[in-house]
């Protein structure tokens, strides 16, 4: 029922969205058109952060606990993670093509780091199939997910720095017009929301999938 | 005071084994060398690009020999169930970490002394600055402290000595980068204070990877 | 719950509905056992029963997943660093460090359980094990049952009240192996508290007092030697292990 809910407020405010991006808002001046895909590609960078986010608070609990549902939510919550990570590259490079003329520029710091973020969380699921049981992979993918996000400010921050450019604030540096301002904050609700439908889409197969094993192992 | 008492039996027992068979060390500083050689190869001996190149060679050959050295560290642990010898002892996990991991610190930083004046020596380099030992040890710590945790992980896994390198070259990016960018400075001869930025970075570093290493270390061993 | 630690004295080690589960791998399912001071305890089954993970549960080696462990009246999920000091372990694995000496390797092992005057307790265990002549040699070089013996002086260095062990015959020969159970059994004074396990029938039937059959991690049947003779138990071993199989 309640996902049902969620499924419609999604699907509403993934519309709205696309009105905002594709028909309501203003053409940016100096880069034109391109850069619509900036609603796209700062909610997916957004979403890669608050995924990996949930990994960690799953794992810390995981480790802590040694409760199967913890690594189940940090798990998931990779795998979702990886996703939006993925289309943040992929954004990302269709961004600068236009705008610098190459697919991928190394000094593009958000770039970078979300380049040496979805390796992190590569080895996330590299070292579950590398343990020799399962609950061995649950606890070192939790300290590989503690570790990975801890990691990440200080990687955003020498990537920053390596481009000689100072760290700031990301996107809200008081430049952006009013609608633009709203495209954005829709666009960023409706991929929370689908993010959140995500979420609990593979929570729900995963624990089933538990279930499965249990009973097959309690038939033999 | 115990808890220091049991770290230094576990740092000199290393040193021990270290000193008789000169394994870890003796390895690492023929790959050091090798991958000295390559690097000149690679580049060519055009001192202009040697300035350009330098400190990126410095520490990707620091990197990788850290890896070799830091995947040693607990194969010794593991070969007659050693480990669990110190687990089953009135000892904390976190005594057994610290002590692994200044164990390693010291074994890198002898292998990097001897390797930084080959370095000078084949590309010409002034590396004898305070600078660039004091970047030199900065990092090296900041690579045994996320080291030795991995390196305890990876050994317990069924890929042993793969897993290290994947787990721990990504997320010393940072500090590799810091690294990097300060000696480059150093080298040029740039003051203290145009380095500030990067040591900050790195001793950021250092400090919570020590922290965090040393928080989550008994999770890795203990089943 | 303070009455229910004091209770717990009397017994050398009390386990309560003891579990463990590697993820949905449940090996340990449900151990209750009371060991008594000065008790010996033979553990028998078929590989994969859970020997070896009970045993690593009471080493403190391994967490268990439910149920609680007192051992000396410590609960060894809170105060396990004081149950290691009361414990000693053996098992099939040396803990030597093959690139030190004998010496060397018994030194960081006292030095890690405190053990005070720590020169003259490695000449004594050295001894007690018949290996003061190697006491100086790399262990690499010592062969696997010379090697066991150093491992028996290790667990001694501390005088531990509590013997764990794990199939800790392994590469020994028959004067070795009367002098573990010789050296295992009392400190001297006082009988140890033994617990071990062991694929030979006929030596646990020897040196144990009470006598349990593990499989699929519970306790299938239990004796004691005194009422039982050694047919008796392989009949026990065999109803009990194959029904299960």
């Amino acid at each position: 029922m309640k996902r049902n809910i969620l499924l419609g407020v999604g699907f509403v405010l993934m519309l709205a969205s696309l009105y905002l991006v594709f028909v309501y808002v203003s053409t940016e001046r100096q880069m034109g058109i391109v850069q619509r895909i900036f609603y796209l590609m700062v909610p997916v960078a957004w979403l890669a952060l608050l995924s990996f986010f949930i990994v960690f608070i799953g794992s810390i609990f995981y480790l802590v606990k040694r409760e199967n549902k913890w690594d189940i939510l940090a798990h998931s919550s990779a795998e979702v993670g990886v996703v939006f990570t993925t289309l943040a590259l992929i954004t990302g490079s269709i961004w600068a093509k236009p705008i610098w003329g190459v697919w991928w520029d190394w000094g593009t710091p958000r770039l970078t780091s979300t380049l040496i973020l979805w390796f992190i969380y590569l080895t996330y699921f590299m070292v579950r199939s590398f343990a020799k049981e399962e609950s061995q992979g649950a606890r070192f993918a939790a300290v590989v997910g503690i570790v990975g996000f801890v990691d990440t400010p200080i990687i955003i921050l020498a990537t920053t720095l390596w481009r000689g450019m100072h760290p700031g604030p990301l996107i809200f540096q008081g430049g952006l017009a009013p609608d633009m301002l709203l495209t954005l904050l829709v666009s960023i609700a409706a991929f929370t929301v689908l993010y959140s439908i995500l979420l609990i889409q593979r929570i729900s197969m995963k624990s089933i999938e538990v279930e499965i094993t249990r009973f097959k192992e309690s038939g033999n | 005071m115990r808890f220091w008492r049991n770290v230094a039996a576990i740092t000199w027992k290393d040193a021990l084994a270290e000193m008789r068979t000169k394994e870890i060390a003796s390895a690492v500083l023929v790959f050091t060398l090798l991958v000295i050689i390559i690097f000149n190869f690679a580049f060519g001996v055009n001192q202009e690009v040697v300035r350009l190149v330098a400190s990126g060679m410095l520490w990707v050959t620091f990197a990788f020999a850290g890896v070799l050295a830091l995947n040693r560290a607990f194969i010794v642990e593991k070969e007659e169930g050693c480990l669990e010898g110190l687990m089953v002892a009135p000892i904390s996990r976190e005594a057994i970490y610290v002590g692994k991991m200044l164990g390693s610190l010291f074994f890198i930083l002898v292998i990097e002394a001897i390797a930084l004046p080959v370095f000078a020596f084949f590309f010409n380099l002034n590396v004898f600055s305070l600078q660039l030992v004091v970047i030199t040890i900065l990092t090296t710590i900041g690579f045994v402290a996320v080291g030795t945790l991995f390196s305890a992980l990876a050994v317990n896994t069924k890929a042993r000595e793969m897993v290290l390198p994947i787990l721990f070259l990504p997320i010393v990016i940072p500090i590799i980068i810091s690294a990097v960018k300060a000696s480059e400075l150093a080298l040029s001869g740039e003051s203290w204070s145009s380095l500030t930025s990067w040591l900050q970075i790195i001793v950021a570093f250092d400090v919570i990877f020590l922290v965090v290493s040393f928080l989550v270390f008994a999770f890795v061993i203990e089943e | 719950m303070a009455k229910a630690g004091s209770v717990s004295q009397d017994y050398a080690i009390e386990i309560r509905e003891l579990t463990k589960s590697f993820g949905h791998n449940r090996i340990l399912r449900g151990i209750n056992l009371e060991i008594k001071q000065g008790e010996s305890i033979v553990i028998f089954g078929p590989n994969g029963a859970g020997k070896t993970t009970l045993i690593k549960v009471l080493a403190t080696i391994i967490t268990l997943s439910s149920g609680k462990v007192v051992i000396d009246g410590l609960d060894i999920k809170d105060r396990a660093e004081e149950v290691r000091r009361r414990i000693g372990v053996v098992t099939h694995q040396t803990f030597l460090y093959q690139n030190l000496t004998a010496y060397e390797n018994l030194e960081f092992y006292s030095r890690i359980y405190d053990v005070p005057e720590l020169k003259k307790r490695i000449n004594e265990v050295m001894e007690m094990v018949g290996m003061i002549s190697r006491l100086h040699q790399r262990v690499g070089t010592l062969s696997r049952g010379m090697q066991q013996r150093v491992t028996i002086a290790r667990s001694l260095l501390h005088n531990p009240a509590i013997m764990l062990l794990d199939e800790p015959e392994t590469g020994l020969d028959q004067q070795a192996t009367s002098m573990l159970w010789d050296a295992m059994q009392t400190d001297g004074q006082k009988k140890r508290t033994l617990i071990f396990t062991t694929h030979n029938l006929e030596r646990g039937f020897e040196v144990g007092e009470r006598l349990l059959i593990l499989d699929k991690g519970r306790i299938v049947y239990e004796g004691s030697r005194q009422v039982l003779d050694l047919s008796a138990l392989e009949k026990a071993y065999k109803s009990n292990t194959m029904v299960s199989a």
